[in-house]
């Protein structure tokens, strides 16, 4: 702890990622955020609230309302030796900067043979469940795990959020950081209509309050099992934590973290233990994150699986806004997929 | 080469970064803001070319003046009817934008967003405008609805996103889209319809129509490369195109400097495109009723596009999500220097003898009788998240105009997941 102290605190999501940028920006004077609404305000969920104030408005400032601005600045800033940190405000809305994240700095350390690189980390909120309606719902992570060069986080616990996130901003690579929305502010457990208690009164997460990282490309065993393997990140994750404690089946759960670099080692040796694997992502199927999963598992592990690997995502439509929950995969639809994954050959449960 | 010379004594650079004047706390003051008299600004010719009339671009088109009368060459000279007509379609929106916000507090529905302060924006645009012209509006701009009498009760279905919803509950609140009232459907990505009305104008051009496109979008999102795009398309084919900015000084908590806003006027972005720039009172609804109206002509004679930037003030928050005393000082809306644009047509109806106070407040209390009875009608069409929504197999439906075999293969597992929970949501 760069703090000399074990000091923690309990902190939802959103003030677990405002402390990597604080603890990150005391670290290093390179590391500066900007984006739409970031500076002064702090943004518009308060990611970045008190950054300004304390490191001063050329660490911690606004930016126009342009996307490609803001990445294409960060590569600019990058090359000269900075560690932005941009601020997307919503996923859905990456889209016009994609090129200058894409095409330029997934590229530049390969293009210029390692002479110009382009270390810098976009944040972004994503996923649905707030009614947000189509436009502020996407889970586009598989068009960056599409893109050569670019490293794909994605968190789930406040504690995990700001480990990553540090470790995202002193990551020599471009790194997307995708932030699940749903579970900014508390605990979810995938019910909609079910009241969850307010994260002031249901703390998960003890969250130290100086430096510390989990390396990227580490997945997380969230729970010990032999019968299946399920793997997911972000919301999904308590999602699915839900499904497997309600049913009460012995699942391994695992948390990705990392989509790219992914953890093939984990994912691998727990598949080979429970013979069985399920796939959970909030994105929309067709050439989603869980179409390369189950690509992976089925070249690495094909004579170890006791039954088809199954898939639970959202559906390849926008994102409806009345249907929401219709769409968001819950509980529900993972114990139908975790029914069908638990057949045996002979199709007996 | 510069460079070769060592750099020990140069003064060290600093990056600048814009600051509004006014923060919580301070006490706004626009005594600085250049409001010309009204009247003063020239009126070319609409034929006339746009290199000629830079200096619009950094004026301000006003019509009405301290005394409420209208005056100068912008005149429109518009009669009595139409006028009260125009001041009914905005406090009619104002009344809409109460009743829905309040609905969204109550919980009947996820967000909304008001137009308070820019009323004339939108409205007084409409007016100017012929019906069939093609509107491709940002989120501000219900207004246009509103002056086309498109129902109430179907507006406020889509912002419940109820069984009646035309948009069949897909669309966040208030991304209103219809066809038949020449209306584009509102996206979320700003500035996306900036292009599009080009496109579409272009279309019209090419047909031999005489429809023209007009769009509106924020100063915000004028940062957007889409505009850009848009502007040198429509510059390049010129295109029969209305382009409104609404300069309505915030963007969330961004203000307009964030925009380029302290470098130049929004309208000036015209001049560097090659596009007729106009700077209007975007509270005084007869300068804006006239600049479109001029930009129009100029359009529907082949004269091209006309950019028009509409200084405002976004007078209440961005939207139900956000808590403007959290970057702005609570007495700007107060101290605006461009008043209120009801306030402003109200008094100059007056001004004509041609209303009243009375007059006034029972309008108010019917455009609000109006709006109520139109919301207990929508209502009974059911309210977000209370089951009165379009079965669950619509959810698949329009993603393609036939459904390939994946999405009928989702739409099975989807009515299966439902079954397998007791039929929580309605289906077919
Ligand atoms: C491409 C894109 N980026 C960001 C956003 C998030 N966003 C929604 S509204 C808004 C501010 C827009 O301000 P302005 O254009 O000035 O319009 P105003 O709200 O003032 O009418 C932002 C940043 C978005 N909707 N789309």
């Amino acid at each position: 702890m760069s703090r000399g102290d074990n000091s923690t605190s309990q902190r939802n999501m959103i003030q677990a990622i405002n402390s990597a940028m604080d603890v990150a920006m005391e670290r290093d004077e390179n590391v500066c955020v900007f984006g739409e609404d970031v500076g002064f305000y702090g943004g518009v969920f308060r990611a970045t609230a008190g950054l300004q104030e304390k490191f001063g408005k050329t660490r911690s400032f606004d930016t126009p309302i342009n996307e490609c601005g803001i990445i294409g600045v960060a590569v600019g800033m990058a090359a000269y030796g900075m560690r932005p940190v941009a601020e997307i405000q919503f996923a859905d809305y990456i889209y016009p900067g994609l090129d200058q994240l894409v095409s330029e700095a997934a590229r530049l350390r390969y293009r210029s043979a390692g002479e110009f690189t382009a270390p810098l980390t976009i944040r972004s909120p994503f996923g649905g469940g707030i009614f947000g309606g189509q436009t502020h719902s996407q889970s586009p992570e598989s068009i960056f795990t599409h893109v050569c060069g670019v490293k794909t986080v994605i968190p789930s616990t406040p504690y995990d959020a700001k480990g990553l996130l540090i470790a995202a901003i002193e990551d020599p690579d471009p790194v997307v950081f995708f932030e699940p929305k749903r579970i900014y502010n508390g605990p979810f457990d995938g019910y909609y209509d079910t009241p969850v208690e307010p994260w002031s009164k249901h703390p998960a997460s003890e969250v130290p309050d100086g430096h510390y990282v989990i390396p990227l490309g580490k997945a997380n065993i969230v729970r010990e099992g032999s019968a299946v393997t399920m793997l997911c990140y972000g919301t999904m994750v308590h999602v699915t934590m839900a499904a497997v404690e309600t049913l009460g089946i012995d699942a391994e759960v695992i948390d990705l973290r990392t989509l790219l670099p992914l953890d093939i080692e984990t994912i691998e040796a727990s598949i080979k233990k429970t013979g069985r694997c399920l796939v959970v992502h909030e994105a929309t199927r067709t050439s989603g994150f869980g179409a390369e999963l189950a690509a992976l598992v089925q070249e690495r592990c094909f004579y170890h699986l006791e039954a088809p690997i199954q898939r639970v995502t959202g559906y390849d439509t926008p994102y409806p806004h009345s249907l929401e929950w219709a769409y968001f995969p819950g509980p529900v639809r993972l114990r139908l997929a975790i029914e069908r994954v638990m057949e045996d050959v002979s199709g007996e449960v | 080469m510069a460079s070769d010379t060592p750099r020990r004594n140069l003064p060290p650079l600093e990056l600048y970064v814009p600051e509004p004047k006014f923060r919580p706390g301070d006490d706004a003051d626009f005594s600085d803001i250049e409001v010309p008299p009204a009247g003063e600004t020239r009126r070319p010719d609409t034929a006339d070319d746009h290199g000629d009339m830079p200096d619009l671009a950094y004026g301000l088109v006003r019509v009405l003046d301290e005394d409420n009368k209208a005056v100068g060459p912008w005149d429109p000279k518009l009669d009595a009817d139409t006028l009260r007509k125009m001041l009914r379609s905005m406090a009619l929106t104002r009344a809409f934008d109460e009743r829905m916000f309040r609905a969204q507090r109550q919980g009947k529905t996820s967000f909304y967003m008001k137009c308070t302060g820019e009323e004339a924006v939108a409205i007084a645009a409409t007016f100017a405008l012929d019906r069939d012209d093609m509107c491709f509006p940002s989120y501000r701009q219900q207004g246009i609805l509103i002056a086309r009498d498109w129902s109430l009760v179907d507006m406020m279905n889509q912002v419940y996103s109820n069984k009646r919803d035309r948009l069949m509950g897909r669309q966040l609140p208030i991304m209103y889209s219809t066809k038949q009232g020449s209306f584009f459907s509102i996206s979320g990505n700003l500035a996306t319809q900036y292009p599009q009305a080009v496109g579409w104008a272009m279309a019209s051009a090419a047909k031999g129509d005489s429809r023209i496109a007009a769009t509106w979008t924020g100063e915000g999102s004028s940062a957007e490369g889409d505009f850009h795009s848009a502007c040198i398309f429509a510059a390049v084919y010129k295109a029969p195109v209305i382009m409104n900015v609404v300069n309505n000084q915030w963007a969330i908590s961004s203000f307009s400097g964030f925009a380029g806003g302290e470098a130049t006027t929004f309208a000036a972005r015209a001049v560097g495109y090659g596009i007729a720039g106009l700077r209007v009172d975007g509270n005084d609804a007869l300068a804006v009723y006239a600049a479109t109206q001029w930009a129009a002509e100029r359009a529907r004679t082949n004269k091209g596009p006309t950019l028009i930037e509409h200084f405002t003030y976004r007078a209440e928050g961005h939207s139900t999500s956000d808590d403007p005393s959290q970057y702005r000082s609570a007495n700007e809306a107060a101290e605006w220097p461009l008043g209120d644009p009801i306030a402003r047509l109200k008094n100059h109806l007056i001004a004509l003898g041609e209303w009243d106070e009375d007059r006034q407040a029972a309008m108010d209390k019917e455009c609000a009788e109006q709006v109520k009875t139109a919301a207990k009608q929508a209502e009974k069409n059911g309210i977000l998240g209370h089951g009165l929504h379009h079965p669950l197999e619509t959810m698949f439906e329009q993603v393609f105009e036939e459904m390939p075999w994946h999405l009928k293969e989702q739409m099975q597992d989807m009515l299966d997941e439902n079954e397998a929970a007791n039929n929580v949501a309605k289906t077919r």
